[in-house]
């Protein structure tokens, strides 16, 4: 009985850490957007930025000057937001392709869905076709190429027989056609279109707004309750197909869900923002290094984990130059590209 | 009572039949061993049973119920599966693992009541000491330990495994096996599991059932099962099968020494 009393005692305690990491995370979260925001030209102090925003959610009681106001509702704050969200949700659906696909490398990137997005870019740029015209043809085009994409690596991957490392591989083979088809239209393409299609993909918050920022942040907040009540199916589904079964968990139909969720929450994200490398690979990953593997547990963090990398590379992007502001695609590949090779050399187990 | 009872099942892979009119029931507190040589049909029997598969004839029975016509989460409340080895979920921790087998009982939150259920599983199969341990860091046999664990918290009448002894030293074999034999005893479980091993089946479990090439070629007792001429028709060897012992036990000869020799 005192052994049992051990064991319940043990796991409480596991679970409390775990909820101290996640709050720590978001107060983390918390305290960078307020000093993301300080940054640029206008030099506003963190108290004076984080006045600024409250005095744009409570102008009763709070009150800033009107500039400081201007500079963080008009142009910083949408943008640190938008970074923010695209990081939780860049996380949570390599979390979730990590785990029906059950491959530690399953990403957006990996698996090529950020490639067909370049070359559905691409397409609106060069030759001006897409689906919807206007305002939104190259947003429309990169998510429609990216949800073919996620369409085409399923079939492949619910395709009699196909293991997990087939996947990946078939992953990077698409990612490579969709490279070719979009260096094949900057070939053809004049020097203005090559430019936009450079610019598009080197992945940015460049061009957030705040109804861009209402988009991604509406199809979170629909998405990311169900994953999280569906939680013990990613588990189950991580120990096979036949175990996720017997465990009550209907398998096919499990991980189509999953995998329209995790795509559509990619595709919504880089259409607007172009490649944001490693975030969908490598957040997971930090945390289930930190708290384990389990889903119910793993899936909230990664979101404010997540979500601290863009705002971070973000402000980084914009202090390294500054006043040029570098991509925050680049930097990402920089700070996850090393962490990527950490992990191979030092992953045991998992 | 009869928990298990498959009937006149038959099972194809587009044109190459695999399996044909297998039949056989399991009663509670019965451990029934499906013994044969590689490619008989074992996995697929069970994965046709545990309902991956879709028999192209016959039907199994749970609990009184056809498979076909019971729900996901009713089947994962009536028969649990065993691996042959842990999946690659494996940095999560033993706890979790086995919390894993009140998936078909959850929705939202864990109860007090399935951690209770958790903790003791742990104990009763000896995993207390592990229960925060990564199932990663654990050795073949505490994985398979883990893997009962979660089945157990399953509350299931039913359960079926799949050479889950394979990867074991003769120690842990019969650790697993031990562990298996008092549960149908005391919990009155009906157990179907695929063995390698003939002498160990012969051991612990109450019937046996010998496929070949996808049809039942002997079921019984281990006593009325294990003998020469199905060794010989069957695995196509030459075997002596010592019957002085608590349970029937066969030691296979090279067929030039038998001849020889005798």
């Amino acid at each position: 009985m005192e052994q049992n009393v051990i064991i319940q005692e043990g796991y409480t305690r596991l679970k409390k850490t775990r909820a101290l990491f996640i709050v720590g995370l978001l107060s983390a979260l918390v305290i960078l957007i307020g000093i993301a925001v300080t940054l640029g030209s206008a030099g506003l102090t963190v108290g004076e930025s984080y006045l600024a925003i409250l005095a744009g959610l409570f102008p009763g009681i709070f009150s800033a000057p009107d500039l400081a106001t201007t500079i963080v509702w008009d142009f910083r704050l949408h943008r640190v937001l938008f970074a923010v969200s695209s990081g939780f949700g860049l996380a949570v659906a390599g979390c979730v392709m990590q785990g029906i696909l059950r491959n530690p490398l399953a990403s957006p990137f990996t698996l090529g869905i950020a490639s067909a997005a370049a070359t559905g870019a691409s397409i609106a740029i060069v030759l001006g076709a897409g689906v919807v015209g206007g305002e939104y043809l190259v947003i429309g085009n990169a998510f429609l190429f990216s949800l073919l994409a996620a369409l085409a690596i399923y079939g492949m991957a619910r395709y009699r027989g196909i293991g997990s490392e087939t996947m990946v591989l078939a992953g990077i083979a698409l990612m490579y056609l969709f490279s070719a088809v979009t260096s094949l239209l900057q070939y053809v393409g004049s020097a203005e279109q090559l430019q936009a299609v450079v610019f598009w993909m080197f992945g940015s918050v460049d061009k957030s707004s705040w109804p861009k920022l209402a988009i991604v942040a509406l199809v979170l907040a629909c998405t990311i309750p169900y994953l999280i009540y569906r939680a013990w199916d990613l588990n189950a589904l991580a120990e096979g197909d036949e175990v996720a079964a017997s465990l009550g968990v209907p398998v096919e139909r499990s991980m189509a869900v999953h995998m329209m969720i995790a795509s559509l929450i990619t595709a919504v994200i880089i259409c607007f923002t172009g490649t944001i490398g490693f975030i969908g690979l490598v957040a997971p990953h930090i945390t289930r290094m930190v708290i384990g593997g389990d889903f119910p547990t793993l899936l909230p963090p990664p979101r404010p984990g997540g979500g601290l990398l863009p705002p971070s590379a973000d402000s980084i992007a914009r202090s390294v130059l500054a006043p040029q502001v570098l991509p925050v695609g680049i930097v990402t590949a920089f700070l996850g590209v090393p962490f990527f090779i950490y992990l191979f050399l030092h992953r045991r187990g998992a | 009572m009869v928990r298990l009872s498959v009937e006149d099942l038959s099972f194809a892979y587009r044109n190459h039949e695999v399996l044909r009119g297998v039949t056989f029931p399991v009663h509670a507190g019965e451990i029934l061993g499906l013994v044969g040589p590689n490619g008989c049909g074992k996995t697929t029997l069970i994965r046709c049973v545990d309902g991956m598969l879709s028999p192209n004839g016959g039907k199994v029975m749970l609990e009184g119920r056809e498979l076909g016509t019971m729900h996901r989460r009713e089947v994962a409340r009536a028969m649990a599966y065993v691996p042959q080895s842990a999946g690659n979920h494996t940095s999560s921790t033993v706890f979790e693992t086995v919390l894993m087998g009140r998936r078909p009982y959850l929705n939202w939150t864990v109860n007090p009541d399935d951690e209770e259920k958790v903790v003791a599983a742990l104990d009763l199969l000896d995993l207390g000491d592990l229960a925060l341990r990564k199932v990663g860091e654990l050795s073949g046999g505490e994985r398979q330990r883990v893997m009962i664990a979660r089945a157990l918290v399953q509350e299931t009448g039913v359960v079926l495994l799949d050479e889950p002894t394979s990867n074991l030293d003769v120690c842990h074999q019969m650790g697993v096996m031990e562990v298996l034999s008092s549960l149908a005893e005391e919990k009155g479980l009906a157990v179907v599991i695929a063995l390698h091993d003939l002498n160990l089946a012969a051991t612990y479990c109450h019937r046996l059932m010998v496929l070949s090439a996808g049809s039942v070629y002997g079921y019984g007792t281990p006593e009325e099962v294990l003998t020469e001429a199905m060794l010989r028709n069957v695995y196509g060897i030459e075997a002596v099968v010592k019957r002085d012992l608590p349970a029937p036990y066969m030691v296979p000869v090279r067929a030039g020494r038998l001849r020889g020799g005798a």
